[in-house]
């Protein structure tokens, strides 16, 4: 007998972790099978589309910022057609000789009717009289940025040839729509910061009833030694088990979501649309979700645990 | 093994404790363990000897007075250190207070695993303790399956398997037979040889008998009497009173 019990009196000073499958067995394990996957599952999928929605968003509007940057739009607004085309072609030899100017092009009047053809219609046999005179549009882009001195200086040389020309950076027509999806990128940021709270809260509740559920058993390994870390621990293991299993399935089924509204508005063919698509980078922030959810999910579970373990003694 | 100048591994100065308002259930309670001794705790039930024992094994703080535990103050201790004291300690609950759902072999292995012992340095020392308890056959048993006698032995195996300095055990033969309950204390007479402070609490008077080199302490109403009745404060070990030998 005495050499069996001193064979084992080294282990008494030890401080090393219970070794995993003890951990795991301390208390019942009920992995995947209980609500809290599911939970984390809803909440995975749910943060994967609010963050592909707002990462979408953001490519919209850094494509679109970069498109339109250097863009200027003048207008000759002139109700007489042959004056009309007189002064677009002298802004246009006007505007090449401005240095900084890359390009000019007046956009074709088939373009032009099609952009106004939603609101007025296709035209038909109206007399000359009858016809609503449409402002020359001619679409510049500079090198660079247009800063307001550039397009004062701008607006000097075109208004020598063509006094009632408007001239706009293409940047503020589309202001209240870079707006609009600012709004829409910190709305799906604010979303993804109440999922996050959400899962953070359904974790606590989880640990907080396992802990109710496995107090006689905490309660003997904490008499018997255990350290408040390694109680923790198994209830880490327990939930972070359940947040892996529940992360991976959310993103499956974010993912696949995220895949179909991107091909339904894909085949929108707007050209605004098309640049919110995803590139590798924000494919691999979404796969981070689920591994951001389990650490959370972990950490949600120690803390709430070593505080219940701190009323201890 | 740690302990004071004095040669004491645990040392209770005019100590109290009461339950939120009530009255105090243990009142100026003094004594003195020394390493290697063997003691009985006695007294009539609601005599405090639980609630004494749960100071010894730090599951509670007492309301008033001093305890110092190899040669540390046990009150002031910051927590983070009571785990590596309560590891020295080997305790037998009354309740037993086995895992459910762990089989036998388990719990009586969770002392080690607690201590970090790896699977290898564990299977063993279990099974020779199992088997030296008489529970060879039932190892996989969980405690549910097991009768009331069997899972004292359990609980009992658990508390020594890691060879502890102090054993602390609350009525542990309450639910035995009288054979068995003999051959247990036969074993914590074995792990006091080898040096552990044995610590029993019962109210079985004969049982007192069965260990001759053993010292008494009787409680009574909260309060540690010496075998006359009579009150002693302060004390210089007086409330631990050795007896004499046949």
């Amino acid at each position: 007998m005495s050499r069996k019990l001193a064979k084992s009196s080294g282990l008494a000073s030890g401080w090393r972790p219970l070794a995993g499958g003890a951990e795991a067995r301390l208390v019942p394990q009920t992995r995947l099978s209980g609500p809290m996957p599911w939970v984390i599952a809803i909440m995975v999928a749910l943060t994967v589309i609010a963050a592909a929605t707002g990462l979408s968003l953001r490519n919209t509007a850094q494509a679109a910022a970069a498109e339109l940057s250097g863009g200027v739009t003048v207008q000759i607004i002139e109700p007489e057609a042959g004056a009309r085309a007189r002064q677009a072609a002298a802004s246009i030899a006007k505007l090449r000789a401005v240095p900084g100017v890359a390009s000019v092009r007046q956009v074709p009047q088939d373009e032009v009717d099609a952009l106004i053809e939603p609101w007025l219609g296709l035209g038909g046999n109206e007399s000359e009289a009858d016809v609503i005179p449409v402002p020359a549009l001619i679409d510049a882009r500079l090198t660079g940025k247009v800063t307001p001195a550039r397009l004062a200086r701008l607006r000097g040389a075109i208004r020598e040839v063509a006094p009632s020309a408007r001239v706009d950076t293409q940047a503020s027509w589309l202001r209240p729509v870079f707006d609009a999806i600012e709004s829409l990128q910190w709305l799906a940021l604010a979303l993804v910061g109440l999922l996050a709270f959400a899962m953070a809260s359904a974790v606590l509740l989880a640990a907080r009833s396992a802990l109710g559920a496995n107090r006689d058993t905490i309660e003997i390994v904490h008499l018997l030694g255990g350290t408040d870390s390694q109680i923790a621990r198994i209830f880490q293991r327990s939930i972070g088990i359940d947040a892996a299993g529940g992360g991976v399935l959310g993103l499956a089924l974010g993912l696949v979501a995220v895949l179909f509204l991107g091909r339904r508005f894909a085949s929108l063919g707007a050209g605004l649309v098309d640049s919110g698509a995803l590139v590798w980078s924000d494919w691999l922030l979404l796969g981070l979700v689920p591994v951001i959810a389990v650490v959370l999910a972990t950490l949600t579970a120690r803390m709430s645990v070593m505080r219940a373990l701190r009323r201890m003694l | 093994m740690s302990k004071s100048a004095d040669g004491e591994i645990v040392q209770f100065d005019n100590v109290g404790l009461r339950y939120g308002a009530e009255r105090e259930v243990l009142s100026d309670i003094s004594f003195t363990l020394f390493p290697g001794s063997f003691y009985f705790i006695t007294g009539a039930s609601g005599a405090g000897k639980t609630s004494l024992l749960r100071l010894l094994y730090l599951a509670q703080r007492p309301s008033r007075g001093m305890i110092r535990m190899f040669g540390d103050d046990a009150i002031t201790l910051p927590r983070a250190r009571l785990p590596a004291l309560r590891r020295r300690l080997g305790v037998v609950f009354q309740d037993f207070r086995l895992v459910p759902h762990l089989s036998a072999f388990d719990n009586v292995a969770l002392p080690l695993r607690i201590a970090g012992a790896a699977d290898k340095d564990v299977d063993k020392p279990v099974r020779d303790m199992l088997d030296w308890v008489g529970l060879a056959g039932r190892m996989d048993a969980a405690p549910a399956a097991l009768s009331g006698g069997e899972q004292q032995r359990v609980a009992i195996a658990r508390a020594v398997i890691g060879r502890p300095e102090i054993l602390v055990a609350d009525e542990p033969t309450g639910n035995v037979d009288p054979d068995m309950a003999v051959k247990l204390l036969r074993l914590f007479e074995a792990l006091n040889r080898l040096g552990t402070t044995v610590l029993v609490a019962t109210h079985d008077l004969h049982l007192l008998q069965k260990v001759p080199d053993s010292m008494i302490m009787r409680l009574d109403k909260g309060r540690m009497m010496d075998p006359t009745g009579a009150l002693r404060f302060p004390p210089r070990r007086p409330s631990v009173v050795k007896r004499a030998p046949k």
